[in-house]
Formats: C-alpha cells, structure tokens, sequence
C-alpha cells in the first residue's frame, strides 16, 4: 500500500475511506488499543445506533453479545508487533450493516503459534449445529477454568451461538513469526 | 448475616444477598473487566450463608446480558447453591427473560441441565 505524504494525499484519502463507509453501510471503523472503556464506549454506540433503526431487542443483543466478545477477545489476546509497543493490545474493529444483517468485523495480531489451534478450535466450532454448540458450550463451562487473562474458552462458542451463523476468518502473514488474524461475525436482522 | 448490595453500573449486575429478607438476586449487565474480582465477595458470602442457609432458598436472576467470563461465575455461583440443596435445604431458581429474548431463556435452560436446581422460568 502506498504512504500517504502531504494533505493532498490525506484529503483524497479521507474522501475515499467516507464514500467507501457510505457504500458499505460501515457504522464503525476502529484501530488501536482495546480496553474496557472502548469496549463499553462502541458497544453503547452501536446501541443507540440499533435502537435508531428501531432494531428488535433480539438483534440488538446479540450484535452486544458479539461484539463484547470479540473486543474482549482483542483485549485479552491480541499480540504485539514489536516488543517496544508496550502492554495495551491493539486491533481493528468494524461493524457495519446493510438490509439482511449486521457484520461485527474485528483482526488482531497474533504469534504464528497459536494459528493452528485458532484453526483448529474454529473449525470444530463451524461444524456445529445448534445442538452441538450447546452441548460444547456445556462441557467448556463445567470443565474450564477461568484463565490468568480472564477468559473462560468460551468466546467464539458464544460468538457462533448468538449469530447463527458460521464464524468466517483468515490468517495473512506479517511476518515470519506474526501473523493478522481476522474474524467475521454475521448476525441477521429477522 | 451481613447483607450484601451492590448496586448495578454499566458493565456490573446489581446483587442483593439478604439472608434475613430471603432476597438473593443477581440483575442487570454483567461484563467486569476482572471477573473473579467483582463475584470473589458474592461466592464468599454464599459459602458463609451456607454454613446456616434458610430452609427456603429462591435464587432470583433477572439479567440483560452477561459475558462468557462471566457465565463461568454464575455456574460457581449455582453450584454453591446446589450444594445447599443437597444438604437438605429447598432452592430453587427463578430464571427472569424478556419475551423476545430467546437467547437469555436458552442460557438459563443450560444452567438448569448442568446444575440440579429446580429452575422456574419467568417473563418480565
């Protein structure tokens, strides 16, 4: 991708990234670091957003659900593309949403290591139906423990529970050692 | 006992735990930034109050959301009074959901099918 250098570039630049959040119907667009408050912040925001497009308190919740989970999931275990970066952990998030759904976009960085088990737990996840996802979902809450980081394994279980839908994602290379993962939750409006 | 009432905020449930009115509530939004920070008082109170329960427990959760950190907890929280109930005391749990929320319902009928406890289902 081409830096930008000079306001002409910064202009043209903020031109194209409004007309293509217009087109895609983005409400959101974010990256940096992800703490609590950013995550009580864009939640609230997208709230209001919701309750503007008269959206039943079904959809609302779950387009919360999903995005608390996601932005925790950021919080939590995003990793540091350098190690001067310091302790915040950063990541992007986008929601956005046309006729049919809401889209909860988020990507961070990870070490490669953790890539297969990512795949791994994902993929069982997406071979799921329903019941299966609330069977697994049972057995992760009896048997797992809360970690140092405060999460319980249970994340992209939920994530898939309350959307309905597959979870999409993809890996691109950073580095030798990092990679960006990205995820993409679908939560239909009816 | 002491009582417990802690009041709700964004991102915490309000919680009343009140031996002597025979009120044990969980409410609202549960998504704290340390879990086993904010529930460490509620898990110890019940331990306390299990030492002497009421013959007659009912567990009341009326909760908008809460996370999957969060959803751990209440599951420790259940079992505590599980155990209660299985030292020959009555519990049981009133489980509060908006009508459109299926999702809340659902989360209720799950605890029910890990935990033993009697659970009553509630609109609001």
């Amino acid at each position: 991708m081409n830096k930008i250098s000079g306001n002409k570039d910064f202009l043209e630049f903020a031109y194209q990234l409004y007309h293509t959040m217009q087109a895609n119907e983005i409400n959101l667009v974010y990256e940096g670091v992800v703490t609590q408050e950013i995550t009580r912040t864009f939640t609230a925001l997208t709230e209001k957003n919701m309750v503007k497009n008269e959206e039943s308190n079904q959809v609302q919740r779950k387009v919360f659900n999903v995005m608390v989970e996601c932005l925790q999931n950021i919080s939590k275990h995003a990793d540091p593309m350098s190690d001067d970066e310091g302790e915040g952990r950063r990541g992007i998030v986008l929601v956005s949403h046309g006729e049919e759904s809401y889209n909860v976009i988020t990507g961070n960085v990870i070490k490669k290591e953790k890539k297969e088990f990512l795949e791994k737990t994902l993929q069982h996840i997406n071979s799921l139906d329903k019941e299966g996802l609330s069977a697994l979902y049972k057995q992760q809450i009896k048997e797992g423990k809360i970690s140092e980081k405060g999460g319980a394994g249970l994340g992209f279980i939920d994530i898939a529970k309350k959307s309905g839908n597959k979870i999409d994602y993809q890996f691109k290379d950073l580095t030798p050692e990092l990679s960006f993962f990205i995820i993409i939750t679908t939560i239909s409006r009816n | 006992m002491e009582v417990i009432n802690i009041k709700g905020t964004e991102d915490t449930p309000s919680v009343t735990l009140d031996k002597e009115k025979g009120i044990f509530e969980i409410a609202g939004r549960s998504l704290p930034e340390d879990v086993s920070m904010f529930y460490e008082p509620i898990l110890k109170w019940i331990d306390e109050y299990a030492q002497a329960p009421n013959p007659e427990t009912v567990v009341t959760f009326k909760l908008e959301y809460f996370n999957t950190a969060s959803s751990k907890v209440l599951l420790d929280v259940l079992l505590k009074f599980e155990e209660i109930m299985d030292n020959g005391n009555n519990v049981s749990v009133k489980w509060n959901y908006r009508e459109d929320e299926d999702d809340m319902l659902e989360a209720g009928e799950e605890y029910a099918d890990i935990v033993s406890i009697p659970f009553d289902y509630v609109i609001y």
